[in-house]
């Protein structure tokens, strides 16, 4: 959870631009040093793994990582091994699984943060009875563990669900047919996208909703009167005036989303059903080092080719964080 | 566009490579072999399991030929995670068709769901022919045949040197009491005869639970090691401490161990990777481990009758029980009761594709089907322990800690043996009462 404190904190640092104590000691010296010496100590494994991804296997396994100078034995062998592929582990190169990933990814995090919008403005600012209790409710199902419903989604998707004999919900195996019609074409979710880009999208919902909703919900309530008073309906604030101002949540939960579902093993590993043509990368590289370790040499340099798209997301999305949208908008 | 021209090209060399073995292979492929398994084309069988590249590569290369022949794909998954995400699977509704299962527990667990298919005919007719009866039982639950066993390993063996053997004129011993003269022998050299190691991460104790087995089975037969698997003979039993202390006269004697390493209760603190790395080089004569210890020898060790380093069989005790051999391995069960996962499965457990799969192994694979020719294994040890493995006058059980209870197999038993190596006076009989009491209290009742 210390991801949620993080956003809390970023929002806060956007909203209030006041100087107070607390940010005066973290914009003092001693506090530089610190952070840097803790930066330091904390890239010091990466490091050592980037160093032992361009040495040989045997050097690797003779002498550390921080005496490669004095013993070189340098190496572009795992990283071509790992971007080509053809070698007898490696068949396929690892850049399709990147490809799997991506295609896991992208939707996993653009679903949850769509629909976590829209529910976190209507329970902001359109008024409905309950709305405090809706918002309490999704904002405790953050307590639902997600080992605990991978039986039960899976379930779902291969199965459908019905009580005795009346189907509540069926599976899409054959399709939906209502009155006779062909709704819905035939679509089987299990071994599919749909079952990898679904639970993501449940679980990331709760923290989504809150999160966003804090957001929109500290906008100023002049801002929604205006644009009422111009005639606008819901539909239009929310696109218009809410959905842009919105940009750093929305862009820090998207890291969070992204980076989550990128480093995500389990929920690929369960729902993927064994498919290579939809196994992420992460599963891939489990299996990758083989049973008895014999190729862990390839962890490092695909440890490496798996980093890189999630550093590219987080330094495009990067500067989110700090620009503050609402400057100037409104007086107050 | 140097760089870029010469990825192209490494590229386009690495493709060749791949593609000329295939289509040179395909053009002599005889399907008169797999003519009995039909025409499975468009079909696809998913095969889980826990064995991963590179090893899965030799098994798969091994159906290739099938493949080609029936038009069937056959889709390996391994994973790591296997036996939690088998579980679950099979639970959410989408069991693999054929799963690799290498705990005869986790069998009749997957059995009690309900959703594992009996073998077909084909496997049972196999199974019958080609495996002892030791082997069939632990596939057959409440009557049933769920599936033959793909590869075997073996663990009563010792690792020796018969190059240091022949140097101080000593000679592999054939019982018990030989091998416990020839240790007193070695011990009159003036140096220690045996090395061990524990260690295992996680899982350090399970080598101790091992020499546990061995010995129950070699003082008290399959019976009594049966009902102590299953709990119904107790560790504090006047058998099992018996076993314990026969264990603690051979391998906690400080005379006997721990050669070129250190003293009782270093023991605990090495590697089993690292105990018997002193046997080549002459610091250490003996290292009771399993057959798949010979991958930690350095490259270039001579693993034969006449190299470097070899393995005896761990002798007997009781003239019962003159061959009792401890192993492991895993077996095939199905999922879904199709043509083609029948067929699949048939072959999977013949002697053709167990002889493909034994003649590309670099060593260290067998399997306990005796329609494999001995001659099929590359390495001599691997010869040795096929024999053993397939003989049918072996009194065969598998790693009982594997079939005990978790908490229990994969819990106290490791760690109280650990406890019992790295504490102090592990001979005495207040020791080994409290060691064995310990493990029992962790019995789950249920």
């Amino acid at each position: 959870m210390s991801t949620h404190a993080d956003t809390t904190t970023t929002m806060h640092s956007v909203r209030t631009r006041h100087d107070n104590p607390v940010r005066d000691f973290l914009s003092s010296k001693a506090a530089s040093i610190a952070v840097f010496i803790i930066a330091t100590l904390w890239t010091i494994p990466t490091f050592g793994l980037f160093v032992s991804s361009f040495r040989t296997k045997d050097a690797v396994t003779s002498t550390g990582w921080w005496t490669a100078l004095s013993n070189p034995a340098w190496t572009f062998d795992n990283y071509k091994q790992v971007i080509l592929g053809g070698t007898d582990n490696l068949q396929v190169p690892l850049v399709n699984y990147v490809v799997n990933s991506l295609a896991i990814t992208v939707p996993a995090t653009i679903i949850p943060i769509t629909l976590a919008a829209m529910a976190a403005y209507a329970i902001a600012w359109v008024p409905f009875r309950g709305s405090d209790a809706v918002f309490f409710t999704i904002f405790g199902l953050q307590v639902v563990p997600l080992q605990m419903s991978l039986i039960p989604l899976l379930s779902l998707f291969s199965q459908g669900w019905s009580i005795g004999k009346v189907t509540i919900i069926p599976t899409f195996d054959n399709g939906l047919t209502l009155f006779g019609h062909q709704v819905l074409p035939a679509f089987k979710i299990a071994g599919n996208y749909a079952a990898i880009w679904l639970p993501h999208t449940m679980f990331a919902l709760p923290l989504a909703i809150f999160l966003i909703h804090n957001f929109i919900a500290a906008l100023p309530r002049e801002l929604m009167e205006a644009s009422k008073v111009d005639g606008a309906n819901h539909f239009l604030t929310f696109t218009r005036v809410v959905l842009p101002l919105s940009v750093p949540a929305l862009a820090s939960f998207a890291i969070f989303q992204f980076l989550w579902v990128w480093n995500d093993l389990l929920v690929g590993m369960t729902f993927a059903g064994g498919s290579d043509a939809i196994m992420p990368l992460t599963y891939r590289l489990a299996q990758l080092s083989g049973s008895l370790g014999s190729h862990w040499e390839l962890l490092t340099a695909s440890a490496f080719v798996a980093m890189l798209i999630p550093l590219i997301v987080f330094f495009s999305l990067q500067r989110f964080f700090v620009r503050g949208l609402l400057a100037g908008s409104v007086k107050s | 566009m140097k760089p870029r021209r010469l990825v192209a090209a490494t590229a386009a060399a690495a493709l060749a490579a791949i593609a000329l073995p295939i289509s040179s292979a395909s053009a002599a492929v005889n399907c008169a072999p797999y003519k009995q398994y039909g025409k499975l084309t468009g079909k696809t069988v998913h095969i889980f399991t826990s064995i991963l590249s590179p090893e899965s590569d030799i098994y798969m290369k091994a159906y290739a030929d099938f493949e080609k022949c029936t038009g069937v794909t056959i889709q390996w998954e391994g994973s790591n995670d296997f036996e939690s995400q088998l579980g679950v699977r099979v639970a959410g509704g989408s069991a693999p068709d054929l799963a690799i299962i290498p705990q005869p527990g986790l069998l009749q667990q997957m059995v009690k769901t309900g959703k594992a298919v009996p073998a077909p005919a084909g496997v049972v007719a196999n199974a019958k022919k080609y495996w002892t009866a030791d082997w069939r039982a632990y596939s057959t639950v409440n009557g049933k045949y769920y599936g033959a066993p793909l590869s075997a390993n073996m663990k009563s063996l010792v690792w020796y040197s018969p190059k240091f053997f022949k140097k101080y004129k000593l000679t592999v011993p054939k019982t018990w009491a030989e091998m416990m003269k020839l240790s007193d022998q070695i011990v009159k050299l003036g140096q220690k005869p045996w090395c061990a190691g524990i260690g295992s991460g996680t899982a350090t104790g399970w080598p101790a639970t091992d020499w546990m087995e061995e010995l129950t089975l070699r003082m008290y037969g399959p019976k009594v090691y049966d009902s102590w698997v299953a709990g119904k003979t107790k560790f504090a039993s006047p058998q099992i401490e018996n076993v314990m202390k026969t264990l603690s006269k051979w391998l906690m004697n400080p005379k006997y161990v721990n050669a070129g390493i250190g003293d009782v209760k270093s023991i605990a603190t090495t590697t089993f990777q690292d105990a018997g790395l002193g046997i080549p080089k002459g610091k250490c004569f003996m290292l009771q481990q399993a057959s798949f210890y010979g991958a930690q020898f350095p490259q270039g060790t001579k693993i034969a009758p006449s190299g470097d380093v070899f393995a005896f069989f761990l002798p007997s005790i009781n003239k019962k029980w003159p061959i009792p051999v401890e192993g492991g391995g895993e077996f095939i069960v199905s999922f879904r009761n199709a043509p083609e996962v029948n067929a699949v499965q048939t072959f999977m457990s013949s002697p053709l594709y167990l002889t493909n799969r034994a003649k590309d192994s670099a060593g260290g694979w067998t399997t306990a089907n005796s329609g494999v020719p001995v001659s099929a294994y590359p390495t001599p040890l691997d010869r040795m322990v096929a024999t053993y493995l397939s003989n049918p006058k072996a009194t065969f059980r598998f790693d009982g800690s594997d079939a005990m209870p978790a908490a229990v197999g994969a819990g106290s038993f490791w760690t109280q043996m650990t406890a019992w190596f790295s504490g102090d006076n592990p001979q005495a009989t207040s020791t080994i009462d409290s060691i064995a009491k310990a493990i029992d209290a962790t019995w789950p009742t249920a």
